[in-house]
């Protein structure tokens, strides 16, 4: 464990604290420029990660969320099989949490649209892909944590469904509060891009020469 | 962050042993049971039950060992399902139970050989839980080298016989001694095995395993007044875990009567409780008698260890409940067959005397 922990951590510590140093005292310490970065990558760049981190987080919790509570109702259902139809619900509720990523995945998609990359650096379309980025990975970490949530309420739902009958609504209860955390998610991922345009060249023929990264050839 | 990861392998079956859980007596079927007048009667009882009609094929005068036996094979068909479909760490956590069992199996065997009884006799005695291939070989030693040299070295038991290896002939002190030593080592190794497994499970098993610890260090302690045992080779037989370990421990090396294991266990309140009601029974009774105290004790363990392993089953997503599972299941048996007993020998007044586990 300690070897193990010594390794994962401090080996990538190490290098990269070395990589920097030679960086900076070779005179080449501006390579790390975060702005640089922010304007040179792509807006295109930034909508697609953020599509892509809502849909596939929201699926892995989903996903989490189900096999958590399948093993349990699977169990509990061999001694009392009353309960594996009950709790389907936990698997729906768990289902939801993809749905979510889904919805919030096709509407962030409409924002897409191809430009060529002249017109593409205006302020307008830096917000709306830094927009699709951010409310995606706020929608996606939120259906992750409310799946897994969801998913491990489901397990004890069952398992406690299976051993007294009259538990099943009260724990169903908890569930469904879980089960909504993930709307919040959903949203204020919707919020966050409703200021947001369509990618598109409005604006770009006056400013565009001012703002376009000088990095960019 | 164990409810993250323990559905993945262990999900199924912690459900399957909930549900065998569900099917352990209520306390409305107990007091059926006890009313019965005879064991036909108690037989119709238990097929309402999760029992079944287990003892349905028996010929008619049912005997108590029977029914043991054969709720004793439920278990087994139980514990052999949950071992068969387990993955590690689970199936190592469940091989530790069962060696707790093959240390039985092995002191059994080697007791009645040192009796000369018949070997087949023997092995029908042993508990299913703790057979191995080369059980029946066990009868062939005349000492301890020999026996850990041909048979025991194969075992997964040889780490704990390694040091009892010293004790060189066969007698009956022996044989207790080489047996507490080696359960020492075994409870050490089941603890320091929970505590790899992490919390939640080591938290539950800690509580149990150390209860357990205090538990066989009383009883040796009592056990051994008025034996040849000397003050530093019962030292020695006490498991270094448990609550009363290191304190209670050392004050019940030097212990010499009740009194004194009494005041060792002070130290735990929950402990202090076991020997409140026996001594004041005792100061109306007829002087110190460390006979019934030690059944009284023997019974309020028990009960304790139902309310720890009850407890258990209060934590999801944790390996102690295939623990706690099998120890109810047993008491349960021992339950059952303390009352087919009382039935048997039309004992009724003491028919309320078994441990309620729900």
């Amino acid at each position: 464990m300690g070897y193990l922990s010594y390794y994962t951590y401090g080996l990538p510590a190490f290098l990269v604290i070395v990589i920097a140093l030679y960086l900076l005292f070779t005179g080449s310490g501006e390579a790390f420029n975060v702005g640089r970065f922010l304007e040179e990558s792509s807006p295109y760049a930034w909508g697609a990660t953020g599509i892509g981190l809502c849909i596939g987080l929201s699926v892995l919790g989903a996903g989490w969320g189900i096999f958590v509570t399948g093993a349990s109702i699977l169990g509990g259902g061999v001694r009392a099989p009353r309960i594996t139809t009950k709790n389907l619900i936990s698997v729906i509720f768990c289902e939801v949490v993809a749905i979510y990523g889904v919805i919030i995945g096709i509407v962030y998609s409409a924002n897409l649209a191809p430009l060529a990359s002249a017109q593409l650096y205006t302020p307008q379309n830096y917000f709306t892909g830094f927009a699709l980025f951010w409310g995606g990975l706020t929608v996606g970490a939120c259906n992750l944590l409310c799946g897994v949530c969801v998913g491990i309420t489901g397990s004890t739902a069952a398992l406690s469904d299976a051993a007294d009958p009259d538990l099943f609504v009260k724990i169903l209860v908890v569930e469904v509060f879980g089960s909504i955390l993930g709307l919040f998610g959903l949203i204020v991922g919707l919020l966050m891009v409703g200021n947001a345009h369509e990618f598109s060249t409005s604006g770009a023929i006056q400013v565009a020469q001012a703002v376009a990264s000088p990095f960019v050839h | 962050m164990e409810a993250l990861f323990f559905n993945v392998d262990n999900g199924f079956l912690e459900a399957i042993v909930r549900g065998y859980k569900a099917g352990i007596l209520s306390p409305n079927q107990y007091s059926n049971l006890a009313q019965c007048e005879t064991l036909e009667d108690f037989r119709t009882q238990l097929s309402a039950t999760d029992y079944g009609n287990f003892l349905a094929n028996e010929p008619l005068p049912i005997s108590t060992s029977t029914i043991a036996d054969k709720a004793t094979g439920i278990l087994v068909d139980q514990f052999s399902y949950i071992r068969n479909n387990a993955v590690q760490p689970l199936a190592k956590f469940l091989d530790y139970i069962t060696y707790a069992y093959m240390i039985d199996n092995v002191v059994l065997l080697i007791t009645g050989t040192l009796h000369e009884r018949d070997t087949h006799e023997l092995i029908s005695r042993c508990h299913p839980l703790g057979i191995f291939d080369t059980m029946p070989a066990l009868c062939v030693a005349t000492n301890v080298e020999e026996l850990y040299q041909s048979v025991l070295v194969e075992t997964p038991l040889a780490p704990y016989f390694r040091d009892c290896l010293s004790a060189t002939d066969l007698d009956d002190l022996n044989i207790e001694i080489i047996r507490n030593t080696v359960y020492k080592a075994y409870l050490e190794d089941f603890y320091s095995f929970c505590t790899t497994l992490g919390s939640p499970t080591s938290d539950v098993m800690h509580k149990i395993l150390a209860f357990e610890a205090d538990r066989r260090t009383v009883n040796i302690t009592i056990n051994s007044f008025g034996t040849e045992l000397t003050k530093e080779q019962r030292a020695k037989l006490f498991p270094a875990i448990g609550r009363l370990w290191p304190e209670g421990n050392n004050q019940l090396a030097r212990a010499d009567d009740m009194d004194q294991v009494r005041q060792a266990c002070e130290g735990v309140s929950e402990y202090r409780a076991f020997f409140n009601d026996s001594t004041s029974g005792q100061a109306n009774g007829n002087g110190y008698d460390d006979h019934s105290t030690a059944s009284h004790l023997e019974d309020r363990f028990f009960r304790t260890e139902v309310f720890l392993n009850k407890q258990a089953f209060l934590q999801q997503f944790q390996h102690g409940i295939f623990y706690s599972y099998i120890k109810l299941k047993e008491q349960e048996i021992r339950n059952l067959t303390w009352i087919a007993e009382c039935i048997a020998q039309d004992a009724k007044d003491r028919i309320q005397d078994y441990i309620p586990i729900f």
